[in-house]
């Protein structure tokens, strides 16, 4: 397998949603998802003073956007990296301090709802996807693989 | 108080019989120098010689906005260039802006009908006039200037913007007459009670406002916050610019039309047809006097009624009611012209915008906040909530440059504008004027 092939596998869809900032979105944005049978396997919601954009990791990518667009949402696709923080003082900041020394720059990042193991999950966007996953892992920091995340 | 007793108070037979002159003399120059009319008035197979009497005006074609356009810059000009001392121009819908000119004798007559204009308000020689609207390409503040120092007053080029600074001069200065747009003066009395300035200590007695739709229920408003008689004044670049009708500070009813210069007509928006006194419709102007861009038969897209009651001020002049809304989906923001079609355009140079938005209107304050809805595709949606950002802040920044004036960009959902029968409702005017 190439190192390019690598790096596509340690990809982990993401699905936004474009949500103005009113009573009711997100629980529309819920109830699409729960009536298409679609598990949410972790979220983060950013929003300013008139609208919001709900980033979503989910059982069914596809599914869970057709039926988003069908019901009028703006749906983004975005590809993030899941990786495994020990879950004691210092898990995340040691991940922290290799992107720093190594100048990655992260756009932002939320946490897993899952454990793996004894391991929490954090989620990262990066600007840099590439180059933040070699980083990653040549630091032995364990990445997790998109269909082993859909289906923790 | 009058400017011109014998002009404002002519018998209606003379006044007919000076419009009825004037208007043959137009129409031959007309024909004469500029392709346009000449064409037109051989379409209609009518020439200036049909002309006898004042009803067969109806039998001369309508000049629009989008002839003046069509035209543009300088080909509705009826004067070699070397005549034109001066040009104005305002908004259009493509925009492209609609350019006019006058002559030394344009800003001669002009001058004199503003004069009379503030003369009407209630100013006179000795007067100190603070004239806040905008100086620039925009007729308002350069319109008013002239007309001041016609009158003989002292005039203060203060023009639009810098309030604090604004309400220091006037303090300072003893302003006694002020002009500019009605929603300016209430912003003005805002700021002025911010900077602990009270107008009950100033020293104005009468204003006069125009360049924007206002109410009776604001005039009110006015007069109470500024301590000061306010009156309405009408006009319109493509006619003249600020003073082809103007309000007495006597009656305060409705707005005297400078009819030894325009020959004011009301007319049915759809068929065209002439409509009696006091019916409600699109008022229409005709030059009689300019030699620069003389109008024949303009369409304004204003609404009003006429009211050819005699006045308790003496003057003979018909009176043109408050204009209650246009025609078109024009919007006067801040006394700027804004059409849908102009944000839209804006809006679609913005690479992956889709033309799903949507205009609202609110008067905050005292104050038009302009606010543009935008539907958020898929091609402009990003999961960073900074990129957003700056595509709000992009609108907002090239809406600013196009018209001069700022709005608020909101982002929202697909399909959250309404559409009625596959139209989106492009406006919403929350203002109560």
């Amino acid at each position: 397998m190439t190192a390019k092939g690598e790096t596509i596998q340690m990809r982990v869809e993401q699905i936004s949603v474009f949500l103005e900032n009113k009573a009711g979105r997100l629980s529309e944005v819920t109830r699409i998802l729960a009536e298409a049978q679609i598990n949410i396997r972790a979220l983060s919601l950013a929003d300013t003073s008139d609208f919001g954009i709900l980033r979503l990791i989910v059982s069914d990518n596809d599914k869970a956007k057709d039926a988003l667009r069908k019901h009028g949402f703006t749906v983004g696709k975005t590809d993030v990296v899941a990786v495994e923080v020990g879950d004691r003082p210092g898990g995340l900041h040691a991940i922290l301090e290799v992107l720093r020394k190594a100048n990655v720059n992260v756009e932002y990042m939320y946490a897993f709802v899952q454990q793996s193991g004894n391991n929490a999950v954090i989620i990262f966007r990066f600007d840099h996807l590439d180059e933040a996953v070699k980083v990653l892992t040549e630091s032995g920091i364990k990445v997790i693989e998109g269909k082993t995340l859909y289906g923790m | 108080m009058m400017f011109n007793i014998e002009f404002e108070t002519l018998p209606r037979e003379a006044l007919e019989a000076i419009q009825l002159r004037r208007l043959q003399a137009t129409l031959e120059r007309v024909y004469a120098t500029v392709p346009f009319y000449r064409q037109k008035f051989q379409e209609a197979k009518v020439a200036p010689s049909d002309i006898k009497s004042l009803e067969d005006l109806r039998r001369l074609p309508f000049t629009y906005k989008k002839d003046l356009r069509d035209n543009y810059p300088f080909g509705m000009f009826a004067v070699p260039m070397e005549s034109v001392v001066r040009i104005h121009a305002s908004s259009g819908t493509t925009g492209k802006p609609t350019v006019v000119g006058y002559t030394a004798r344009d800003i001669a007559m002009w001058s004199e009908l503003m004069a009379r204009a503030l003369a009407a308000g209630g100013a006179s020689r000795g007067d100190i006039i603070h004239n806040a609207y905008g100086y620039g390409l925009f007729t308002g503040g350069l319109g008013v200037h002239y007309g001041a120092e016609r009158l003989g007053a002292s005039v203060i080029p203060i023009s639009g913007g810098n309030t604090k600074r604004q309400i220091l001069i006037m303090k300072d200065f003893g302003a006694t007459v002020i002009t500019c747009t009605p929603s300016y003066a209430l912003h003005l009395a805002e700021v002025a009670r911010e900077v602990g300035v009270d107008f009950k200590d100033l020293k104005f007695k009468a204003g006069i406002f125009g360049a924007e739709p206002w109410s009776e229920e604001m005039r009110q408003e006015i007069e109470r916050k500024l301590h000061l008689n306010a009156v309405d004044i009408y006009g319109l670049s493509e006619v003249m610019g600020p003073g082809v009708a103007v309000e007495c500070a006597e009656a305060k009813k409705g707005l005297h039309v400078a009819e030894d210069h325009f020959i004011v007509e009301v007319i049915h928006p759809e068929t065209g047809e002439p409509l009696p006194y006091g019916e409600q419709g699109e008022i229409v102007f005709t030059s009689i006097t300019k030699e620069a861009f003389p109008v024949i038969r303009y369409r304004t897209r204003d609404i009003s009624s006429l009211n050819p009651e005699p006045c308790i001020c003496g003057r003979t002049l018909v009176r043109m009611n408050r204009v209650t809304g246009r025609t078109d989906d024009m919007l006067i923001i801040r006394g700027v012209n804004v059409f849908p079609s102009q944000i839209e355009s804006v809006l679609m140079e913005i690479e992956g915008v889709e033309p799903h938005y949507q205009l609202v209107v609110d008067r905050e304050g005292n104050l038009d906040i302009l606010t543009i809805l935008v539907e958020v595709g898929e091609h402009v949606f990003s999961d960073e909530v900074r990129k957003l950002q700056v595509l709000e802040k992009r609108i907002s920044k090239n809406i600013k440059e196009y018209f001069g004036v700022s709005a608020n960009v909101k982002l929202v959902e697909p399909k959250t504008i309404a559409r009625s029968e596959g139209k989106a409702q492009r406006v919403i005017d929350n203002r109560k004027i």
